[in-house]
Order: C-alpha cells, then sequence, then structure tokens
C-alpha cells in the first residue's frame, strides 16, 4: 500500500518509480463491521489458530504429566534445599526410578567427609589401554547407553609426544597394549580452579569441599557454556532422553549429585564416584582396572596412598598452562613396566565418535 | 492510560491492513515463522539430538546466528551517533528506523539463545541463582535486555508523541539515547567476551576478537540498513535521500577496511608463529588432517568481503546498484564469517584433538529460518506502525490541536539539534 508522503518527493535512490498505487485501504474503522468482513476476518482467525495449531502438534508427544510435576517445578537450587526438603526431593527421585524402572532404588545425598581432599593419580607406565575403567563408569553411574555417553576416554598416544592431537580415541586391537604405544585415560580432572564453574550461568555446578565438582542436574539449564569452557573435554550434555536397560541399571547405590538418573538436555560428568568415595569405597574405574595403574586417596592424609606418589613420583597435569589447577595426576613409573606382563585382551573400541546429535 | 491501551490497539488494528504485496509478505513469513515453531516443537520433545550438535561441537548455527544479530543490533548506532552527536540532517528522519531494526534483532538473539538451551523451562533458574559478575553468560541477559528496553523506550516514547500529536519532552529521551549509544557497544562487546574468556578455545582466547566483532558489526549491520531503507523508499512514500545513504556508506567503508586489518592481523600472527595454537585457525582455512568442511565457507566470506570493500573504494558504489552489490557481499560475508568461521572452528579439533565436523541438521536450519522470518514480521509490522503515525495519518482523535497536524519525525531531533 501508499503510505502518506512525510517529505516531498520519493526516494530519490530507487531507480524504478513505483507502480501507481492501489487506493490505500483506509485505517480500519472502529466501529461497525459488514457481514462480509466479519466472515472474513472469522475465517482468518480461525485458519491462523488451525496453523498455530498444527505447529505445536509435536508437544503432543510429551510424556504424560504426572503428580511430581509440580514439586519438581518449583525445587529449590540444591544448597538452598532444607532436609527435609531434600528428603521430598529424594522421594521423587525414588518415585521416578520405579517409575520409568520399575526397580525400588536407594538415593541418598551423600555429603563431604570433612578433612578429605580428594586426589587421583594415573601410572601411565602401568595402564595397557584396555578400557574396562570406561565401561566400569558407565555401569556405575548409570550413563545413557543411547545415546551412548562415556565420561572416560582413552587416547592411544604414540611413544614421545603428549600432543594430544596424535592420539588415537577409537584404537580398536585384538590385544592390548601395542609396544609402540601408551595409553592416556583422560577424564574429569577436578580442578582446584574450575573454568566450567566459573562460567555457569546460574550456579548449577560448583566446587565441593572434598574438591569434586558437581551439577545439580535439576538446576542446569543446559546452556552448554561449561561444556566450551573445559580444557580436558570432560563434560557431557544429553542430546536427548538418556535410555538405560532397566536390567543394567545401578539403583541400589544412587547418590544426588552423582549417578541418579538424569534427563535430557542436562549436562553431567564424572563425580569421583563421590556416592561410594565419601563413604570410604573406591571409585569404580579404579576398581576395575586391572593393572593397578589407578590410585586415590585423601591428599590431606600424610600417609595415603596418593599423598606418597605425588611426595615421591615425578607426577605432572594435563594443560598445566591452562591454570585449573587439576586433582587428577599422571606418572610414569618405570620399576614395574607392563612390558613385563602378558597382554590382556581388550574390549574395544565400541565407543562411537559422537555422543551426541542427529542425523 | 486507556488512550495508550487505544493506541496499542490500534497499532494491533493497523499492522493487519495493506494492500496484496503487504499480505503476501507478511503470510509468507507467518507461514515460515510457523515452520520453524514446528521445527522447534520437534526438538523440544525430542531433545537437542535433532540438531546436528555434538559433545565435540556443542555450538552451532543457533549460536552463530545469535553472535552476528546482536551485530546488527548494536549497529543501530552507527546512524544514532551521527545524528545525534554529529547532527547530520540526511540521516535523522531515517534513525527511528535503525532503532526499530534493533529491537526486531535483540528479540531474535534471545529468541536464539533460548532455542539453543536444553531445558528452556528453566530459564527462570537464571532469576532465583544468577552467577553474576562471575560468568559472562549473566552480563549478555543484561546488556541484551536493557538494550531492548532502551530501544523499545525511545522508539516508543516518540512514536507515542507524535501519535497524541505533542513535542516529546528531551529530557524524556535524550539521556537514554545517549546511554544506549554506550550499551550499543557493550552488547557486542560482551557477547565478544563470552568467548574470549575461554582458555580452552584458543581460536578465541585472543584480545583482537571484541575489537574485531565491533568493526564487522558496524560494516555489516549499516550494510543492512542501507539495503532496508532503500527497500522503505520504494514501497512507502518516506523519503530517503541519496546522501543518507552515502553517509552510511562511509561508515561501511571505514568499519570493513578496520575489520580486514585486523582479521589480516590474526592470520599473521597465528600461521606465523604455528604454535600448536594455530590449530583451529588452520582446520578453518586450509582443513586438518584431512577434514575441512569450512574452507569452502570460509574463504566464500574472505573473497565476499574482499570484493565488496574494492567496489566500496571504487566511485562506482556511488550508484545505487553497485552499492547494494557490495552491501550483500558485505551482509553474506560477515554472517558466514561470524557464524560457520567464528563459532563452529573452536570446538574443532576438540580440546583432547579429536576432529569432529559440524554439519546443521534440517530441522536446525528451519528453527534458524523461522526465527528469522519472525524478525523480519516484526521488523515490518514496527515500520507499517511508524510511518502513518509519523505522518500524521494515525493521529489520536482526542485533544487533536490543529496547530501542530503534521508534525513529522524530525521535530525530536531538530528540538535537539537547534537547542
Amino acid at each position: 500500500m501508499r503510505l502518506p508522503v512525510l517529505q516531498n518527493g520519493r526516494c530519490d535512490c530507487s531507480p524504478p518509480p513505483a507502480p501507481p498505487a492501489s487506493p490505500a485501504p483506509p485505517v480500519p474503522a472502529r466501529r461497525g463491521m459488514t457481514r462480509r468482513g466479519f466472515l472474513r476476518q472469522g475465517a482468518a482467525a480461525v485458519g491462523g489458530a488451525a496453523a498455530v495449531g498444527a505447529a505445536l502438534s509435536p508437544l503432543g508427544k510429551l510424556a504424560g504429566m504426572d503428580h511430581d510435576v509440580f514439586a519438581n517445578y518449583f525445587q529449590k537450587h540444591y544448597k538452598e534445599m532444607t532436609h527435609e526438603e531434600m528428603e521430598q526431593a529424594l522421594e521423587r527421585i525414588r518415585r521416578d526410578v520405579e517409575r520409568r524402572f520399575d526397580v525400588p532404588a536407594t538415593v541418598r545425598d551423600i555429603k563431604p567427609m570433612d578433612g578429605v581432599e580428594f586426589v587421583y593419580a594415573l601410572n601411565l607406565s602401568r595402564c595397557n589401554g584396555n578400557r574396562r575403567c570406561v565401561h566400569a563408569c558407565v555401569k556405575e553411574n548409570n550413563q545413557s547407553r543411547s545415546p551412548e555417553m562415556q565420561y572416560i576416554r582413552v587416547l592411544e598416544m604414540p611413544m614421545g609426544t603428549l600432543d594430544l592431537e596424535q592420539g588415537d580415541h577409537y584404537y580398536d586391537r585384538e590385544t592390548v597394549p601395542d609396544d609402540q604405544h601408551f595409553y592416556l585415560p583422560v577424564q574429569c580432572h577436578q580442578c582446584a580452579n574450575p573454568p566450567c564453574v566459573k562460567v555457569c550461568p546460574v550456579e548449577a555446578t560448583w566446587k565441593e569441599p572434598d574438591g569434586i565438582v558437581v551439577i545439580d542436574y535439576d538446576w542446569c539449564i543446559g546452556c552448554r557454556y561449561c561444556e566450551a569452557a573445559c580444557p580436558y573435554w570432560a563434560r557431557r550434555f544429553n542430546f536427548a532422553e538418556p535410555q538405560i536397560p532397566a536390567e543394567e541399571l545401578n539403583a541400589s547405590d544412587m547418590g544426588y549429585l552423582s549417578n541418579r538418573p538424569r534427563s535430557r538436555g542436562v549436562m553431567e560428568k564424572c563425580t569421583f564416584c563421590l556416592h561410594r568415595t565419601r563413604q570410604g569405597k573406591l571409585p569404580a574405574c579404579l576398581e576395575a582396572c586391572p593393572t593397578g595403574a589407578r590410585k586415590f586417596g585423601n591428599v590431606l592424609d600424610p600417609d595415603s596412598e596418593v599423598s606418597q606418589i605425588l611426595k615421591t613420583k615425578r607426577v605432572f597435569v594435563l594443560k598445566e598452562e591452562a591454570g585449573t589447577l587439576p586433582r587428577f595426576f599422571y606418572y610414569f613409573d618405570e620399576r614395574y613396566p607392563r612390558q613385563l606382563e602378558v597382554p590382556t585382551p581388550g574390549p574395544t573400541a565400541d565407543s562411537t565418535g559422537r555422543t551426541g546429535g542427529g542425523a | 492510560m486507556s488512550e495508550y491501551i487505544r493506541f496499542l490497539w490500534r497499532c494491533f488494528r493497523i499492522s493487519f491492513a495493506g494492500d496484496w504485496r503487504y499480505h503476501l509478505w507478511m503470510t509468507g513469513l507467518t507461514v515460515i515463522a510457523l515452520i520453524g515453531l514446528n521445527a522447534y516443537c520437534t526438538q523440544f520433545v525430542q531433545g537437542m539430538i535433532t540438531t546436528g550438535m555434538t559433545d565435540q561441537v556443542s555450538w552451532g548455527l543457533y549460536i552463530a546466528n545469535f553472535t552476528f544479530l546482536v551485530g546488527v543490533a548494536a549497529a543501530a548506532v552507527m546512524l544514532v551517533i551521527p545524528v545525534y552527536i554529529y547532527r547530520n540532517r540526511d540521516l535523522h528522519d531515517l534513525v527511528i528506523f535503525g532503532e526499530l531494526l534493533a529491537v526486531a534483532a535483540i528479540i531474535a538473539c534471545l529468541l536464539f539463545v533460548t532455542v539453543d538451551l536444553g531445558r528452556p523451562d528453566r530459564v527462570h533458574h537464571l532469576l532465583l541463582r544468577f552467577n553474576f559478575p562471575t560468568s559472562m553468560l549473566t552480563w549478555d541477559v543484561i546488556v541484551l535486555n536493557v538494550y531492548l528496553l532502551l530501544n523499545l523506550h525511545i522508539c516508543g516514547y516518540l512514536v507515542y508523541c507524535a501519535y497524541r500529536r505533542q513535542r516529546p519532552t528531551r529530557r524524556f529521551y535524550i539521556p537514554f539515547v545517549f546511554i544506549a549509544i554506550v550499551w550499543a557497544v557493550s552488547i557486542h562487546t560482551v557477547t565478544a567476551f563470552l568467548y574470549v574468556g575461554l582458555g580452552s578455545r584458543p581460536l578465541w582466547n585472543q584480545a583482537i576478537v571484541a575489537p574485531r566483532f565491533i568493526a564487522s558489526a558496524f560494516a555489516s549491520g549499516p550494510a543492512i540498513i542501507i539495503l532496508t531503507l532503500q527497500i522503505i523508499g520504494r514501497f512507502t512514500r518516506y523519503h530517503v535521500s541519496h546522501q543518507a545513504l552515502m553517509t552510511l556508506r562511509q561508515i561501511v567503508i571505514v568499519s570493513l577496511t578496520i575489520d580486514m586489518f585486523l582479521l589480516g592481523s590474526e592470520i599473521f600472527t597465528e600461521f606465523y608463529t604455528d604454535s600448536a595454537h594455530v590449530a583451529s585457525t588452520r582446520y578453518l582455512y586450509f582443513g586438518l588432517h584431512g577434514h575441512g568442511a569450512l574452507v569452502p565457507w570460509i574463504w566464500t566470506a574472505i573473497a565476499f568481503n574482499s570484493i565488496a570493500l574494492l567496489l566500496f573504494y571504487l566511485p562506482v558504489s556511488r550508484t545505487i546498484r553497485f552499492l547494494d552489490l557490495a552491501c550483500i557481499l558485505t551482509i553474506v560475508g560477515i554472517w558466514i564469517e561470524k557464524g560457520m568461521g567464528l563459532i563452529v572452528p573452536a570446538f574443532v579439533p576438540s580440546p583432547l584433538g579429536e576432529i569432529v565436523e559440524y554439519t546443521p541438521t534440517v530441522n536446525e536450519i528451519l528453527v534458524c529460518v523461522g526465527i528469522w522470518a519472525f524478525a523480519a514480521m516484526l521488523y515490518t509490522i514496527f515500520v507499517r506502525i511508524t510511518i502513518p503515525v509519523l505522518s500524521g495519518e494515525l493521529t489520536s482523535d482526542r485533544g487533536a490541536s490543529s496547530a501542530l497536524r503534521g508534525m513529522s519525525i524530525d521535530h525530536h531531533t531538530d528540538s535537539f539539534v537547534q537547542g
């Protein structure tokens, strides 16, 4: 339509003049409406509503609402919940596990112990790349089997370099180890100066007093800023509703901040199995390791094995220049090298490259 | 108050009135926007698995478009500064169209961030535990929303005054205009800092990124405004002078020159040093270990921007046809470079040295196109309402004084320029 002239002259920049305008329809009349106009507007309104309805139709497939929806929606941040509110939240998680998996669950909120700061040490001379740790972790921590998610990534590195770009993430061998390579498992380093915690806009992730970086899965908004910030690629996102076969679910020992089931659209990560380690047990990855490469303990206890390793071995951390101060140390200890061992059969490259994303 | 509600109601009604071209345009945009909404609903139900993003490349097209549109929104100041600081007479009738463009662009930005969230149903958590000032994302939430409010206030106030045939009171809007100038720079700086602050991503972790954001925004934004103003001049009888376009052309030339200079500095630093730091940049420009999905894109962008710069330098760009060509090349070039060129390669290789390439899915592209269509629809409606109000056709029918009849947009700047 032609709109009134404001200043004389039309745009002198557009070469061809616009075709003569049809008479401008008047600004809609305020009152009084012809029958035809009414029918036309009514039809337009109905058509518009139908189009919007069609656009919104996928929402019909949303999972049915249950009576916990409201309580979950208004659930407070982990640090703001009272003891009673936490008990109610744990009860809702139990109900949810029973509904989804039809198994009874034990869910607890286990607090850090006083005077404990956890540290992990990994002997690269012992690790033979068998990936038992990866799969024990998946099982223990109820990671999604479809889409497949793993917290631990083992890199097969050529001798003589720590340049991660030269590592092979998908090595697939009959037997491990390969003589020309060493194996570098990477998982969350539970940094003392964690970049992921710094960037979270809603404080859904934080550092616990025992040094473990945790996530409140019910508070995370899924912006994935922490995933972009992590220099160790330790964080994972639930691109779809996580699928776990009920018989594989670890329901007997669930922690609010660790291995309870997650929903789609939130971040998760390694928590040093805090539901185990805060009760004096060892992480699942360590228990599964057949080589003895993994060592875990309280660094504040001078007699612990990890304290001794930090004191006596030449330990190093990955990407020290990133300034993240990891609690995950690597070292080489050639007194008991793996070269003296018989090779172990390796459950190998069943890890897929993409842990999310479609088509 | 009731008069204001009546004003909004009349604005609503007039946004449905127009000739067949207007209806065709708006119907087309509505259909595209609804297709986008449909695609988003699928994503909402199934999760982000419907996108091409992975744990390795965890941000994609959504954040890329967001970044580009923040620049478009910020570029509105390139109309405001000449008018309010240098008292440029050619642009002062047009400044409101830049501000309205900023409003539409910011709304699109907020939509792009929202569709990128895994749990959009939890956005209210931002109000309950806001990690300010530590998280740069919280800074971005603040600057973007305040910038939206500033521009809504300035445009809304001036348009409503024109509707009531009142002379705008300077102290009710001039201070906000100057705050908005500073704020425009802040939205793009903060958005750049979102990326710059991440030590794990060498491509982003460089001081030059924020200045380059601003330079490229002040090239692509005014280029969009040049095209938009011509469309307004073509389809309404609103006057857009050639001189106004030439002033904007100057702005694009300077900004694009600075942008290209900064690009050269970046490339030199990376490739001459040739340290491990260069991996992402090498992936972007030449490919890495046989993976090079972005290589054709970035060279297209560089070619477009170079040709555009050359055209701008030549006198032919004073003619509309070449000016438009140069503007389109600039916009497309910077869109590629700010999107695929800046966001995606920062994730390749991953921090553990793994190369996973990113290809957006159809569903993801539909969501993006839908948001763009929605923003175009909003802007069309804004312009549709603003022009008759400012030209005195749509005015309050109460207390109208005939002496003020015909008052137009230039009064608010006139009073400032003369005062």
